[in-house]
Parts: C-alpha cells; sequence; structure tokens
C-alpha cells in the first residue's frame, strides 16, 4: 500500500547541524516523554483488564484504553519515520466493516474481541512495557549529552558560586572544588565537557535513528503479519479486478446496445430514405424531396446520439484539458450552483483521471436528484501522490453507501474508484450537510516523466 | 468577404471552402493544424475565421487555443468556432473579452447551408452565433435562479432565440410573429432581468449572455 518498503531505513545523509545541535536533543526529549507516558498507558491498560474479573467496567474501559495505546504506537510508527527515516507500516488487522458498523454492547464486545485477538495488539503492548526502559534509555543519551557537555563548562567557571549554592562538586570523574595541589583540576572539566560536546553532536541523529529502529523491533509488522497483509490485498486485488472486469464488460454492452438502436438503425432509416428517394425523383420530385429531408434529419440524430455516446465513454474537455477543466464544465452543466477549487498538476494518470471525472459526475448526479441542496462545493487537489477530492453539499444528508443498491449510486463509485486503490468517506448526517471525500493513489503525470 | 478556414479532416476543409466559395466568400487561406491556423489569421488578418476545435498536433482543444491567441493579438478578430461538441466552458471562454464577433457552432450546422453562411455573415459583421444547444445549457442552468424563473415561456424562447445571436427580424420570422411583438417581448426580458436596454443588436446580446453566463 505504501511505495516504502515495511520498517526500512531511509536513504541516510549527513545531517545538518541544526538536526545536531537542537532537533536532536529536543526529539530525545520528546521520546523520553513518551517512554514514561508508556510507563503510565501500560498499567492504565493492565488495571482496566483486571477490572474485568472484579467489576464489569473493565469491559467499558478497556477498549478506550487499547484505543489510546494503539493511538501512542501510530504516534511512536509516525516519529520514527519523521525524526529517524524508519519507515513502519501499520500492521493491524483491519475490522471488517459489518463488525464496526455493529452496534450495542455485542457489537462492542466483538470488536473488542477482535482487538485483544490480533497479534499486534499485544505486541504493543510489549513495546510500551519495554520502550519505558529501553526507549528511554536510548533517548536519554540523545537528549542529556549536549546539556551535559555544556554543564561541564559552566561548572568549570563558576563552581564557587555553585556548591556554594548547594550543588554537586563533581563533574564525571572530577573533583571540581578539590583545593590544595590540584586547585586547578577545575579546568580539567573542559576538555572531557568538550568530549561531551562532540559526542552529542555526531552521536545524537544516530541516537535518534537507532530509537526509530529499536521502535520497528516490536511496532513493525512480523513476518506472518506482512503475509497475511498480502494475502488480503491479493484478494482485495482480486475483487476490484472481478469489478473492473464486470464493469467494462458491462460498458461495452452497453456502448453495442446503444450503437444497435441509436446510429446503426438511422443509418439503415436512411438508405432507406434515400432508395425511396431515388425511385421516387422522377416521377414525384416532391414527395422525393421530403424523404431527402427526412434522412438529413435521421443523419443529425444520429450525430447527436454518436455525440452522447462518445461523451459518456471520453468527454471530450476531459481529453482537451485534463480532470480541472472537466470538472469546471460538469459544474456549469449542473442545474445546482457549483463551486470549484482546483489544485493539481497539468495533467495526472489519464485511467485515473476519467474515474475520478466519472465519479464526480455521479456525485453531482445525486445532489441534485435526492438531496435537496441549492449550493455544492468540489475541491480537488493533488499531494503526497494522493488525488483528493470532496464533495460538499448543503441538501438534507442522510447518504450512505451502503444504502445504495446496484452499480448506480455512492457504492458504484466506491467500486469504480476501488479498482486504482481509492477509498471513500461519507459523512451525511441526517439533516446535512453530506461531505463525500474521495481519495486515489496516482502519480501526476509530470511527476511520472521526472522520476522513470 | 475574406475567410481563413481551419479544419484538419480533408474532405471537410474542402467541403467548407466550397459551399463559402459558392457564397460570395474568399478562402484566402485553408490550414489543417494549430500553429498554421495562428499564423494565417494574424498574417490574413481575415474577415472572418471558420475554426475546428480539434486539430493537430495535439488534437485536443488546438482550435480554440488558436482563435483565442489570434484575438489576443488582434482583438474582436471575428472567429466562428466548429466542433463536434459544444461545451460551455469554451463557450465562455470565447465570450470571456466581452467583443463579441464569436460564433460557437456545432459542425452539424454546416447541414443547412443558408443558416450557416448566414451565421457566418453575422460574426464577420461583429455579431455573435452561439449553438442553441449551449444556449439550451446556459438556460437548463440558469432557470433556477429566480429573475429567470419569472420569465413566461414565451419570453425564454424569445430569450433563447436572442442568446443564440438572432435578430428581432429573424426572431419574429422564425416565430411567425411581428417584430413589434418580439421587441415589446425583449423590453419586458431586459426589464425582468434588470439588464439596461440597448438598441444596438450586438451589445443586447452580449448583455444577454453575460448575464447567462453569469
Amino acid at each position: 500500500m505504501s511505495e516504502y518498503a515495511v520498517g526500512t531505513v531511509g536513504a541516510q545523509r549527513r545531517p545538518t547541524w541544526r538536526e545536531r545541535l537542537l532537533y536532536a536533543p529536543l526529539r530525545g526529549w520528546a521520546l523520553i516523554g513518551l517512554g514514561v507516558w508508556n510507563a503510565v498507558l501500560w498499567s492504565l491498560v493492565l488495571t482496566s483488564a483486571s477490572m474485568i474479573s472484579s467489576m464489569g467496567v473493565g469491559l467499558l474501559l478497556l477498549p478506550a484504553m487499547l484505543a489510546v495505546l494503539r493511538g501512542t504506537a501510530n504516534l511512536a510508527r509516525r516519529l520514527a519515520g519523521e525524526w529517524s527515516g524508519v519507515q513502519i507500516e501499520e500492521p493491524y488487522r483491519p475490522i471488517p466493516a459489518d463488525l464496526a458498523a455493529e452496534k450495542g454492547f455485542g457489537g462492542m464486545l466483538r470488536r473488542l474481541l477482535a482487538r485483544v485477538s490480533d497479534p499486534q495488539t499485544w505486541r504493543d503492548f510489549a513495546w510500551a512495557i519495554l520502550d519505558s526502559i529501553v526507549g528511554v534509555t536510548i533517548a536519554s543519551f540523545a537528549a542529556s549529552m549536549l546539556i551535559y557537555g555544556v554543564y561541564g563548562i559552566v561548572i568549570g567557571i563558576m563552581w564557587p558560586t555553585l556548591t556554594h549554592a548547594g550543588m554537586n562538586d563533581w563533574y564525571t570523574f572530577i573533583h571540581v572544588s578539590k583545593s590544595g595541589v590540584l586547585t586547578n583540576l577545575r579546568w580539567a572539566t573542559f576538555p572531557v565537557a568538550a568530549a561531551f560536546l562532540v559526542a552529542g553532536a555526531y552521536a545524537g541523529p544516530a541516537l535518534i535513528r537507532l530509537h526509530g529502529r529499536w521502535t520497528a523491533v516490536l511496532l513493525g509488522p512480523t513476518a506472518k503479519a506482512r503475509q497475511e497483509a498480502l494475502s488480503r490485498r491479493v484478494a482485495r486485488l482480486t475483487e476490484t479486478r472481478a469489478d473492473a472486469v464486470d464493469t467494462q464488460a458491462a460498458e461495452l454492452r452497453r456502448i453495442e446496445r446503444d450503437l444497435h438502436d441509436g446510429a446503426q438503425a438511422r443509418l439503415v432509416a436512411m438508405g432507406m430514405n434515400l432508395g425511396a428517394a431515388e425511385a421516387l425523383v422522377d416521377q414525384h420530385p416532391e414527395a422525393a424531396k421530403a424523404l431527402m429531408a427526412e434522412a438529413r434529419e435521421a443523419s443529425a440524430k444520429a450525430l447527436t446520439e454518436l455525440r452522447e455516446l462518445v461523451r459518456g465513454i471520453h468527454p471530450p474537455v476531459l481529453a482537451d484539458r485534463g480532470l480541472g477543466d472537466a470538472v469546471r464544465a460538469l459544474a456549469l452543466d449542473s442545474p445546482l450552483a457549483v463551486d470549484v477549487t482546483v489544485d493539481l498538476p497539468a495533467r495526472l494518470e489519464p485511467a485515473v483521471e476519467s474515474a475520478a471525472y466519472f465519479a464526480v459526475s455521479e456525485l453531482l448526479t445525486n445532489v441534485a436528484k435526492h438531496a435537496h441542496a441549492t449550493h455544492v462545493r468540489v475541491d480537488l487537489w493533488h499531494r503526497d501522490g494522493r488525488l483528493k477530492v470532496t464533495c460538499v453539499d448543503d441538501g438534507r444528508g442522510g447518504a450512505s453507501a451502503a444504502g445504495s443498491t446496484g452499480s448506480s449510486g455512492l457504492a458504484g463509485i466506491e467500486r469504480r474508484i476501488g479498482t486504482f486503490d481509492g477509498v471513500m468517506a461519507v459523512r451525511s448526517p441526517v439533516g446535512g450537510p453530506t461531505e463525500v471525500t474521495l481519495e486515489i493513489p496516482c502519480a501526476s503525470s509530470s511527476a511520472k516523466t521526472s522520476t522513470s | 468577404m475574406r475567410v481563413v478556414l481551419g479544419e484538419d479532416l480533408y474532405l471537410l476543409r474542402e467541403g467548407l471552402a466550397r459551399l463559402l466559395t459558392a457564397h460570395d466568400c474568399e478562402v484566402v487561406a485553408a490550414v489543417g493544424d494549430g500553429p498554421a491556423l495562428l499564423d494565417a489569421m494574424l498574417e490574413h488578418r481575415p474577415d472572418v475565421a471558420v475554426v475546428d476545435v480539434r486539430m493537430p498536433p495535439t488534437f485536443t482543444d488546438e482550435g480554440l487555443r488558436a482563435a483565442l491567441a489570434a484575438r489576443k493579438h488582434v482583438p474582436a478578430m471575428p472567429v466562428l468556432v466548429l466542433s463536434q461538441y459544444v461545451e460551455q466552458l469554451y463557450a465562455r471562454e470565447l465570450l470571456a473579452d466581452g467583443a463579441g464577433a464569436v460564433g460557437y457552432l456545432l459542425k452539424d450546422r454546416v447541414f443547412d447551408a443558408v443558416q450557416f453562411v448566414d451565421a457566418v455573415r453575422r460574426v464577420a459583421g461583429g455579431g455573435t452565433a452561439m449553438d442553441p444547444e449551449v444556449i439550451a445549457k446556459l438556460l437548463v442552468h440558469g432557470s433556477a435562479r429566480e429573475p429567470l424563473g419569472t420569465l413566461t415561456p414565451r419570453e425564454l424562447e424569445v430569450l433563447g432565440l436572442m442568446a443564440e445571436g438572432r435578430s428581432n427580424a429573424a426572431i419574429a420570422a422564425k416565430l411567425v410573429v411581428t417584430e413589434r411583438a418580439v421587441a415589446k417581448h425583449t423590453s419586458n426580458i431586459f426589464a425582468k432581468l434588470d439588464l439596461p436596454p440597448s438598441d444596438d443588436d450586438n451589445r443586447r446580446v452580449l448583455a444577454v449572455l453575460a448575464y447567462l453566463n453569469r
């Protein structure tokens, strides 16, 4: 799903000074914070689990705690990606849609069971326990070496003030306030402090990377989880491929039928009319003229039908100008007031453009038909290799993908973009407004030429 | 009347040239791709250019782009755009400069030589010739809005014909009524849409199109 391999370290480059001196220690402190929170978290999880046997409240508490645990683990994954360059994929088993939608206590219980039976939940828990030790240890070095180096210099200069204020007069193995021959030993803190500063500056980013790798050990997918994810992926691909083949076959049948009943039939009629006119032209020129006029009309109608047919296969504006202008053209043709904002590279992959176009077209048709809306907003943008589309109307809401049937409506859109690994989210409370979001992975054609 | 013709299909190009020549037009250049069309338009400065939207080299909206580019150099150079499809978006782009002297018709309209040549002349004379299909879509799009909803069916009909670019006389002939009746309808329409009345046909049409395009 992601373009990164799971749990891999990104290409390493030399850290900048800003990263060495500023980001590494700050990240170290943040990761210490994460470790400390983990210590609290695993105790909370354990407590709520133990409360299941003693009091029923544990049953209500545990799902919430597990959600927090998962959220924390996902935060750690994200930080590992952003700070350490270690990309960690989420290895959780998906919750089936029907189970996710099940209401009431039974549904909650079954979802809890599904969560608990996911081995990754246990690995997350183990990570929370160990991270409060291992993670904190690694992070502490990154966080403190530079500061300890600075402290070494400060104490070397101002030890009388500091020790009189009651502070420890030892810096590592150096007793700064020792009197006698070795009075000047306090300056000995300088090389040691300098060593800490240099070591901190050089090891800081490396330690943060190490922390990321440690995170990947338990939060990354196991070989088994990876295999499961792959089988799920294969199953999904098989399903969407079947959908794609079905859709295409249906589309071809429709085109064949339209041609057969439309343009083809009109051409036959035209031929017959012209034949009859030819026979009549000498004896009854007036009748022949009428037949020829009829033939001309039939040719105009055949053209209109062919035009509509082509528009349904590949709309001209989409071919000419790409998705942005094509959606603007859709907005103009809609009976509703439609605002369109577009933030797209010149052209996207043609197949994705077409799928997105027909999805938006279907959405606007749906809004016009069912939503009782007056105003629609369509936003299109492309970021991080994904095309995103949102369509918001001010109608009465209550739309859902599950409710619509057959190839039409929202379910049809979901199936259609599913072929491209696209996903759809519908938020439509009764009373409105309705917001439909589509997300389709897709490279822009300009970016494509530069990378391949 | 001097005409530049831009159409990539040989048969259609020859057909159009013959049709125009038969109606007292002089085809000064007949070209088959976008860049050549732009060059020809700027070189010959014709009384009107008849242009196909889809042409080489990209086979997208080459002709439309060439026409818009030419009008940027020579404001209000008369252009009649022909296409297998009419798109509101393209109609808007042609009308955007508010200078008039544009036409946008389906290729089928060539079937009716008299009407087609009439449209060519209208555009050459600084008028407009919008395809009934474009106007129908504009009216559908605007029908939800308040003032348009207050027009009577007859007034809507007149509005549609007016938006296509027809004069009062032509509208009267088409609807089989007197010119005075049409004039009465148009003044009603202008009052209801709150548009400034104008005696100039072209300015009147542009006002209506601008209104519908809003």
